[in-house]
Parts: C-alpha cells; structure tokens; sequence
C-alpha cells in the first residue's frame, strides 16, 4: 500500500527510535492519499460527483421551500444556516468514519481479519485506510454553503452564539461518526442490516438538515432525544437565530449538541469493542 | 425465451433468500417515508392546502407510494455487470448463447417480482396507518398502473445498465454512476414531486427520462390522471424504453469489440 516514497521518507527518521502509532498513522494516510491522487481525471470527476451530491441536497430543500414563505417557522436564509451546519458536520463525519457503513463488505470478503492481525487499533486503519479524498468535496460544498448562511441570515452575535457556532460543526461531526460507528458495529450482529444502519446515518443526515419544526411530533421527540440529529444543527441554529423551537424541540437543546455527541460517541465505542470481541472469523 | 423465464424465476429466488436485507430495506424506507411525509405536509400547511397540484393528502400518498416502489423499480441499481468486467467473468456472459441485455433485464424483473412484497407493503402500511392514503376506487389506474411500473423498472435499469456498460470503456465507474443516481434522484421526482420544483428546473426534468423512471408510475397508481392522460404519460414511457434501449445495444455492440478482458 505504501509507495516507494512513503518508504523512504519513513526511512529518514532515526532508525532505532520505536515506531510509534502515529508514525505508521502519518505514513498510512500519506501514502492513502498519494495514491488518491495518482489517478487525477477519476479523482477531480469524483470530487465534481460529490459537489454535485451536496448541490442536489440543496436543491431538495429548495424545491420546497420556494414555495412557501416560512418552512417549519424559517425563512430561506434560515433553513441555510441549518442545511449549512448540518452539511458540514456529516461531511466530516462521512470523511472520517464513512467507510464502517460497509463494514458487512470487510466482514465478508476478510478484509478485517486482514485489519486485525495488524499492529494498529482496527479503528484507526478504517479512518486511514480508506480515507477518501474525494468527501472533500462535499465539504467544499457545504461550507460554501454555511457560509452563504451566515451571510444572509440575520444574526445579533454576542460571544456565547459565536462559542456555540463554533462547536456545532465538531459536535455535529462526532455525532455522525458515532452514528457510523453503530452502523458498522450492529452489523457484526446482522450482516444484512446494513440498511437498518441507513435509517439513523443517512435518516440522521436528511433529518438534521432540515427545519426540526417541520417534522411529526413523534419524529422530533426520536430524532432529538433517541438518535440526536436536531441537534447537530437545527437546535443550535434556534439559539443562535434566536428563535423558539416546536414542542418537541424546545430551544434550551440548543446547547446539547456537545454532550450527546460525548455520551453518544462514548456508547457506540463500547458498542464497537464489544464487536470487535464477539467477531470470530469469517473462515479466512 | 425460455432461458429468459428461468433467468427470472432463479433471480426470484435468489432475492428471496435475503429475508433480513428485505426487512431492513422495508423498515429505512418506512423511517424515510415518515420524514419526507411530515416535511411535504408542514410545508403544504403553510402554503394553505396545496402545492404544484398536491393537497396533503395526495402529497402524502404520493411520498409512500413513491417509498413503496423505491425497492421494486431499482432506483438503487447494480454495479453486477461492471464488477463482472473488473473480474473478467464478462468473458463467460458473452460467450454465452442468450443476448447480453436480455438476459440481465430478466434477472431485474425477477428481483423487482420479489421485491414487491416485502419491500413494498411495510411502508404503505405505515402510511396508512400514520398519515393516510388516497387511492383510486375504480380498476383503471391500478390496471395502467401496473404496465407503467413494468415501464419503469424496465427504464430503471437500461439505466443503470448503460452506466455499467461504460466499465468496457473506463477502468473506474465510480464517478458516472455517482453522477447518473444524484441527478437521477432529483429528476425522478424522488425527493420532491417534480411540479415542486421552480419552472426552468421542472423544463429541465421534463426534457429527460428520469420522471419517467418514478413519478409516472406513482402519479397513475395514485390515480392522479385521468385515463387518457394516463395512456400519454405511458406513452412517454415507452418512448423512452426504445430510446435507452437503442443506445444500450449500440453500446454493447461497439464496447464488446473495444473489451480487452484481462487474465483467463
């Protein structure tokens, strides 16, 4: 996997020091990302496809909201700030922890025996070894249009709302990854469930970019208190806009982003481990 | 057109031993039909009863149904035969004696017969449960309803067949099939009915066969058109159908002699 190169440059370094994890880190995601890039023509059309894919989850929200004056209590610049936030957030996500939402395909094929004779958390090697360039272009996307949000939408700024904005997309992002990391854990349990997975990471997408306000009263309730998804971005844009929130939602949740995305985080690594324990082969 | 029949029937059954993947499949697309539903019919409150011709309740027929068939129609697609060039097998398909499209359309339709069921009547159960649904009372567009679906599925996957077909030509496919399902998503009328969107975009989506491919079939069933109206928007669909179908037996003809199948 490493290229000529990648070796070299390890071998630079002071040839008795131990080799540490973040050594072999840096040398893994390096050589992941050169050889991303070997290719340009199918890189550069990727990223094009993954612009492309945030554009039209743009203009989902458009189709809707150019029809009415307020979706769910918001204006349009409004509803931009929450698609905005929320883009961002699963666009890190997806970067990082994407690749477990396939995890049936490793478990089947044995690529993860071939990951756990490794010397490296098995984590670890699936944030690295297929850390796809290409995501980046959804995010690219979505802080074009996080920006655009905060351009528009009127906001009186005081210290704590720039805090809160601040956190939200990093809060938001490992509320995603914990969703991935459930996603990939609950397969080692049902391998075919890989679309039961896809109604709290691709669900949770949908939902947190979109008004909170609009949804059933039952939904706001799972999607803000069971799989926290208003709370990546709609429940900090109601405090940072400064409006109220529906029933389900009140505003004070708000600055519950941070803690679900500690508690949530913390519950799928122990779900993870316990995966990891109870996975024996897959006859490789 | 025997060996079709079987190639039906095996696929029928081969889909039919992932019961697990089928309830997982049934239960996503209940989650996402309650999401879309309560966002269609929030923002058609606010409008004040309806918008681009749907009232709510039609709207939210239009969003089950529209998750119902999702599974059936293949709106999710294969990456079978492309897989089968990286590998080579391709070699084995095309030396076999059945036509190379006629034979994969007919392992479609056999998946898209089982899928029907399982996954297609959880969600419009929910539907009927949580929000409600307005069907037709007369036998028509059930009758129509049920050709434009074979249209559909049929449409479906020339579609996605024709993207496979381009692994004879580009080493990666990856780019054009993540191309071809977002604009395909949009255009469908999948996430939102097309007559939503604004009127240069609704040109744009009227001009391609992507409607076709979903808002057709569920706009008849729901018995939204008349019947002669019906009997047009199957005739587009058909059109269409000869369309794809020309381009992916040229594409066929002219890759299988550009195809170097590598190994042995």
């Amino acid at each position: 996997m490493a290229s000529p190169r990648a070796l070299r440059s390890g071998a630079g370094r002071d040839p008795h020091a131990p080799v540490t994890n973040l050594v072999l880190l840096k040398l893994l995601v390096s050589a992941r990302l050169r050889s991303q890039l070997a290719y340009r023509g199918s890189f550069l059309s990727d990223v094009a496809g993954q612009i492309l894919l945030g554009l039209t989850e743009f203009v989902e929200l458009y189709a809707i909201v150019h029809n009415v004056s307020s979706f769910g209590g918001m204006t349009f610049a409004q509803t931009l700030l929450v698609f905005g936030l929320a883009s961002v957030a699963f666009a890190l996500g997806d970067l990082l922890l994407g690749e477990t939402d396939s995890m049936s395909e490793t478990i089947r094929s044995g690529k993860l025996e071939v990951l756990l004779v490794r010397p490296l958390p098995v984590l670890l090697q699936l944030a690295t070894s297929d850390f796809q360039l290409r995501r980046v272009g959804r995010l690219i996307f979505a802080l074009a249009a996080l920006a655009a949000a905060l351009l528009f939408a009127d906001i009186a700024w005081d210290p704590a709302k720039v805090v809160l904005a601040l956190i939200t997309p990093l809060a938001g992002a490992a509320i995603f990854c914990a969703l991935f990391l459930g996603a990939g854990a609950m397969q080692f349990w049902i391998l075919d469930g890989r679309q039961f997975a896809n109604a709290f990471t691709y669900g949770g997408r949908y939902v947190a970019s979109m008004p909170g306000a609009a949804l059933f009263f039952p939904i706001q309730i799972f999607f803000t208190f069971v799989i926290p998804a208003t709370l990546v971005a709609y429940a900090p844009s109601l405090v940072i806009l400064g409006l109220d929130g529906p029933a389900g939602i009140p505003a004070w949740t708000g600055w519950l982003g941070l803690p679900a995305a500690v508690v949530l985080s913390g519950l799928m690594l122990l779900l993870w481990r316990a995966a990891i324990k109870k996975y024996t082969g897959a006859g490789g | 057109m025997r060996a079709y029949w079987e190639l039906a029937k095996s696929s029928f059954r081969r889909h039919s031993t992932y019961r697990t993947a089928a309830v997982a499949g049934a239960f996503t697309n209940s989650v996402f039909g309650l999401i879309r539903a309560s966002l269609l019919l929030s923002a058609i409150t606010t409008a004040g009863g309806a918008i681009g011709g749907y009232s709510a309740m039609e709207a939210a027929t239009y969003v089950w149904l529209g998750q119902a068939l999702l599974a059936p129609l293949g709106l999710f697609g294969t990456a079978e035969l492309a897989n089968r060039v990286k590998s080579g097998d391709i070699a084995v398909d095309l030396s076999r004696s059945v036509n190379l499209t006629a034979s994969y359309w007919a392992q479609d339709l056999g998946r898209a017969a089982f899928d029907v069921l399982p996954r297609g009547l959880p969600p419009l159960i929910v539907g009927a449960l949580v929000t409600g649904l307005s069907m037709p009372g007369s036998p028509g567009p059930y009758v129509l309803g049920f050709v434009s679906i074979l249209a559909a599925v049929s449409l479906n996957f020339l579609g996605f067949f024709a993207i496979n077909l381009l692994s004879f030509w580009v080493l990666e496919i990856r780019g054009f099939w993540m191309l071809y399902m977002v604009v395909m998503n949009l255009l469908s009328g999948f996430l939102v009915p097309v007559t939503w969107f604004p009127g240069w975009l609704l040109d744009l989506a009227r001009a391609t066969p992507f409607p076709s491919m979903l808002q057709t079939p569920v706009d008849i069933l729901a018995g939204r058109t008349d019947g002669g109206e019906s009997l047009a928007m199957v005739g587009i669909q058909l059109l269409w159908l000869a369309v794809l179908l020309i381009i992916v037996q040229m594409m066929v003809r002219f890759g299988s002699r550009r195809l170097v199948v590598q190994g042995g």
